[in-house]
């Protein structure tokens, strides 16, 4: 699907962890300079730069130019940045190289949870006059969806417990994970509501975090990386922001960006979803066509770690390195934005 | 080893705006005690009311009065409100469909307690005492 051949050449990632000491900038400068390591580019390089982050979380306006010393800006560089998960990011890279004079591109993503009150300060990326004013919050909005999905018969509350015990026991092989272990899901029902129908195990962990990736072109990607880790194809689709007009127990916007990646629905060695409330993947999963048995999230996924403006970007880095490790030949990567998943990107990749 | 700086900010959002015909007649609609949708392109009637239609991105423009009462489509129980939340005890998030509306919109339900809670349930609105031209002028949902 892309105009050029376009890979994943390098990536590293932090731990996910309730709360770092660093700052968002100290997290990036060790991964942005693992990563070109690791695909052996030095910084003087790199043909463009793009960063996904959020001044929200950080709590300052333009707080996201900061995070460009992880980059080395002088002598002054080519970049962007995006108000936007990293993978949205790494979406702007991969069109940028396809204009064809530059050859390299670096992007991350990176966000603090710990200094904010996550439940109170996402209801401002929600419509300003009819929702943001009632501090919806995410958990209640993934609440509402749960219940639809329950009530169109589509999954019960055991099923959301399964997906739990399911990452959190992937995410044991995992030293990013910041939830892992063994879950009996019979005692996971046993606890409390937070939103009913889910309780706290559903959501995602509060984490600070961060992700680097490295692209290539061509000739190039295959001069940095024994086996790159091509990209397929990349699209991104949105529906409409109101939760109240349209159908919460599915994701269209997905199915058609997976559609318009490329992906025909044939087999996946690896899926990484950014599903950060278990009834999510769940919905995923449908709309992607996705078998019982499919790998999902060997990562633990959003589940196990949710460093926000980080975490889709993560799912991309997950699948990249199962192809350059060379455990796995294709793998599908899915990012989200927005609330309940309005807003889906899905990277189709493969190894040579 | 020294302890951290710590920096304490507050992010606020504080615009006056003019809210134009659509968003502007829902909320003058609210002051009257009416909840107003808006008719789109195929006819169905939208609440809360979009300046655009979502599908064909018509600009739409004719106000239609929907409810007072509603439907409870789904919902979710707040046990511990946040300072954030229009209501300081627990209550239902609910996506609630005005009658004679064809979509839904997320508001809050005082029910008292989870028990009194059910998808389908029939709720009425309860007005706030004196308007602020926000969406809270509909304070919230109550059983019907």
């Amino acid at each position: 699907m892309a105009a050029t051949d376009i890979a994943v050449v390098g990536f590293a990632q932090t731990p996910s962890v309730r709360k770092a000491r660093e700052s968002e900038v100290q997290l990036l400068v060790p991964i942005v300079t693992e990563a070109l390591a690791r695909a052996g580019l030095d910084r003087r390089e790199v043909g463009f730069t793009c960063a996904g982050s959020c001044d929200y979380l950080t709590g300052g306006p333009f707080a996201f130019v900061s995070n460009l010393e992880a980059a080395g800006a002088w002598p002054p560089i080519s970049e962007s940045h995006v108000e936007m998960d990293g993978a949205w990011a790494l979406y702007e890279a991969w069109v940028r190289l396809q204009h064809g004079d530059i050859d390299t591109a670096l992007v991350f993503g990176s966000g603090k949870s710990s200094p904010s009150k996550p439940e109170e300060m996402w209801a401002q990326q929600l419509d300003p006059y009819y929702l943001a004013p009632l501090g919806v919050d995410p958990a209640s909005l993934a609440g509402i969806q749960a219940r639809a999905l329950i009530d169109a018969g589509k999954a019960t509350e055991r099923d959301f417990a399964e997906v739990v015990a399911r990452n959190r026991a992937n995410a044991k092989d995992n030293p990013n994970a910041q939830v892992s272990g063994d879950y009996s899901v019979d005692k996971l029902l046993q606890a409390p509501y937070v939103r009913a129908p889910l309780r706290a195990h559903d959501f995602p962990p509060i984490s600070d975090g961060a992700v680097a990736v490295v692209l290539a072109r061509g000739d190039r990607a295959r001069e940095l990386c024994d086996r790159p880790a091509w990209i397929r194809g990349l699209d991104h689709r949105i529906e409409v922001h109101q939760p109240g007009m349209r159908d919460l127990t599915a994701s269209t916007s997905t199915t058609l960006a997976a559609r318009k990646a490329g992906y025909d629905g044939g087999p996946l060695d690896v899926i990484e979803l950014s599903s950060t409330f278990s009834p999510q993947e769940i919905i995923l999963r449908e709309a992607l066509g996705l078998d019982a048995d499919a790998n999902v999230n060997p990562s633990g996924g959003a589940l196990a770690g949710n460093p926000v403006m980080a975490t889709g970007l993560v799912r991309i880095a997950e699948v990249a390195q199962r192809i350059v490790e060379g455990s796995a030949g294709r793998g599908l990567a899915h990012a989200t934005g927005g609330q309940v998943l309005q807003h889906n990107l899905v990277c189709l990749m493969e190894g040579d | 080893m020294s302890q951290p700086r710590v920096v304490e900010s507050t992010l606020e959002f504080p615009y006056s705006r003019s809210l134009g015909p659509v968003v502007g007649g829902f909320l003058a609609g609210l002051k009257e005690h009416r909840i107003l949708g808006i008719r789109s392109a195929d006819g169905k009637v939208l609440v809360p009311p979009l300046e655009y239609d979502p599908n064909t991105g018509d600009t739409l423009d004719e106000l239609v009065e929907v409810g007072p009462a509603g439907t409870v489509g789904s919902w979710t129980w707040v046990d511990a409100p946040t300072p954030k939340h229009p209501l300081d005890h627990p209550f239902a998030f609910a996506l609630i469909t005005p009658d004679g509306a064809d979509t839904a919109m997320v508001h809050a339900v005082d029910a008292g307690s989870i028990d009194k809670m059910s998808t389908g349930m029939r709720v009425q609105p309860r007005w706030r005492d004196e308007a602020h031209n926000m969406i809270d002028d509909l304070a919230c949902w109550e059983p019907a």
